[in-house]
């Protein structure tokens, strides 16, 4: 499967070479000192789908998706990388693996081209072809213009991009992308959403860990909201807004009226109600009974719309900070 | 995985790593080398020359001739003592290299050797610079003083691996000053590289026996003077003791700081 880049198709994917899963946790789980981390969870990634892992700030997303890149070693249950278990088979797992990873660490040491020549190398390509994909790729990721640039003249957007690249290199069988828009501006964020669509489209098997819904909705089709280490739910992004929340939410800011007749008549419609501070979060299956209500809100500020993932997030996971 | 196999990927990792090093030293090289050989030239000629004038012949040497394969010595030694400490740890810490190189087929193990090479490989240009010198300045006539290359290597690999079991261990980059003022300055200034042993009180010369560079001042020294003898091996070989023990425990203390 090897294209010319053009921007809308991936530069030289490798199929998987093995059938079924490419990978298979059963279990699984890590404790740093005595708190669990991860905590018995058990999925598996089928080819071609893009799983996503949404949850808090330390729900252990990341260290599930290092235990995968064996960068943290596995510490209970059993976790097979296509098909080997990576207490036993590091090197051969990560020379089929692509990871992006959230903190910034392409070589500063090194121009944009050459970041991408010397990870080659790493995986032993030989020259011409690095030469060659690092250009494909460069293009692929609109950057070939930056080429010979220093990395710290690029921006948030372009170092993602050139993280993205990098990964890209060895043509993995599996992305893994660690929160691979955090800190973006819109732009940037939308452009590497394009490029992993294109990714996607090609038949790379991704996982992602994010916190962005709309991320996770964009991108994933199936979802595993992770919190304390656990699994809370899974689904499709559709199926879990379904099955947690309903079809649509009206969403309250009541301030006078608050204990007025409309606010009762909404909260005893709604199949569940939600208070954060002073709102009031109405939630319904039946969009005809949201709708049906609005006309006698009256005096009470709102918004009525479609239930989302966030609504299931924070159901989930709770409304308290995390930091 | 058969032992001879294991072998070569471990050299064929470790080479990748020391050509990412070498990749990104190369547009700097100018700005490095000044830093690696300008430190020997000034020390040369200013206590070699300049101070030297008041020192008797040391073993029928002039004083400049003696100093000048200490001088190699321990050019070998901070070159990848430097590489393997601020070099290394700004790669471990702030830059991630290690982290981005370990998540590919690379192992820790070949992160750690890769960058104790290029340490080592930095020991034998410098000290390549001051045996050049030392044929110019005719401080040295005999062939056996090309061997004082591959000593170099070794002075470098040995304190490229214990510069890195330090960096591991270093919390931040001040850490290194007792590392640099309690380990590598006590080396230069006792081990022999600027006034002789013999004739010392015998507690001095086993403090000095303790310090490795001392071992490895000596092998330099006969090299460079041609006079080879056979105790020489013993000293070898606790410079390659040292370098053994340094190294497993220097990818030991890496991989507990890397990989959780």
């Amino acid at each position: 499967m090897e294209h010319r880049a053009d921007g809308t198709v991936a530069p030289g994917l490798r199929p998987p070479a093995v059938a079924g899963p490419l990978v298979v946790a059963r279990g699984l789980s890590k404790t740093y000192a005595t708190e669990p981390v991860v905590d018995g969870i058990d999925f598996e990634v089928e080819q071609g789908e893009c799983l996503g892992f949404l949850g808090p700030n330390g729900a252990g997303k990341t260290t599930t998706i290092n235990m995968i890149s064996c960068f943290v070693r596995l510490g209970g249950g059993s976790l097979e990388v296509f098909g080997h278990s990576v207490d036993r088979a590091e090197r051969e797992i990560k020379r089929r693996l692509g990871v992006v990873t959230q903190e910034n660490n392409l070589d500063p040491d090194l121009s944009v081209v050459g970041n991408l020549v010397v990870f080659g190398r790493y995986f032993g390509l030989p020259r011409a072809e690095r030469r060659r994909r690092a250009a494909d790729l460069l293009e692929f990721l609109q950057l070939a213009d930056k080429r010979d640039d220093h990395i710290r003249t690029l921006s948030g957007g372009m170092r993602r991009r050139l993280t993205l690249a990098r990964a890209l290199m060895s043509s993995p069988e599996l992305l893994i992308l660690d929160e691979p828009t955090t800190g973006l501006d819109p732009q940037a964020r939308h452009v590497v959403w394009q490029k992993l669509r294109a990714l996607k489209r090609a038949g790379v098997t991704m996982i992602l860990t994010t916190h962005y819904m709309e991320e996770a909705e964009r991108l994933c089709d199936r979802l595993l909201i992770m919190d304390h280490g656990k699994v809370l739910a899974r689904g499709t992004p559709a199926g879990l807004i379904e099955e947690h929340i309903g079809s649509e939410v009206i969403e309250c800011f009541p301030g006078r009226g608050v204990e007025g007749p409309a606010m009762r008549a909404l909260v005893e419609a709604a199949e569940h109600v939600e208070r954060a501070g002073d709102e009031v979060y109405a939630f319904f299956r039946d969009p005809r009974a949201a709708r049906a209500l609005l006309p006698h809100l009256g005096e009470v500020d709102f918004v009525h719309r479609r239930a989302t993932l966030e609504d299931v997030f924070l159901r989930l996971t709770g409304r308290e900070l995390r930091e | 995985m058969t032992p001879i196999s294991a072998a070569s990927t471990w050299i064929r990792g470790s080479t990748r790593v020391w050509s990412r090093n070498f990749e990104s030293w190369k547009d700097f090289a100018a700005a490095s080398l000044v830093g690696t050989l300008a430190e020997p030239l000034l020390t040369l000629f200013a206590i070699g020359f300049g101070l030297g004038r008041l020192v008797e012949p040391i073993g029928g040497q002039s004083y400049v001739a003696f100093l000048a394969p200490g001088l190699l010595a321990s050019t070998a030694m901070t070159a990848s003592a430097f590489e393997t400490t601020f070099g290394s740890f700004t790669r471990l810490t702030e830059q991630g290299t290690y982290e981005a190189i370990v998540r590919t087929p690379i192992s820790v193990g070949e992160v750690v050797a890769g960058d104790i090479l290029w340490g080592a490989s930095k020991s034998v240009l410098g000290a390549g610079f001051v045996l050049v010198l030392m044929w110019v300045l005719g401080l040295t006539a005999t062939p056996f003083s090309v061997g004082t290359l591959p000593m170099a290597f070794l002075v470098g690999l040995m304190f490229g691996a214990l510069g890195m079991a330090y960096t591991a261990l270093a919390p931040s980059y001040a850490f290194f000053n007792y590392f640099f003022t309690l380990v590598i300055t006590v080396m230069y200034l006792f081990s022999g590289v600027f006034f002789p042993l013999e004739g010392l009180p015998r507690w001095a010369v086993g403090a000095a026996w303790c310090l490795p560079l001392t071992h490895a001042v000596i092998v330099i020294r006969a090299l460079a003077a041609g006079e080879l003898h056979s105790f020489l091996l013993v000293h070898l070989a606790i410079v390659a003791a040292f370098t053994a023990l340094a190294f497993p425990l220097a990818t030991r203390l890496i991989r507990r700081r890397l990989i959780k």
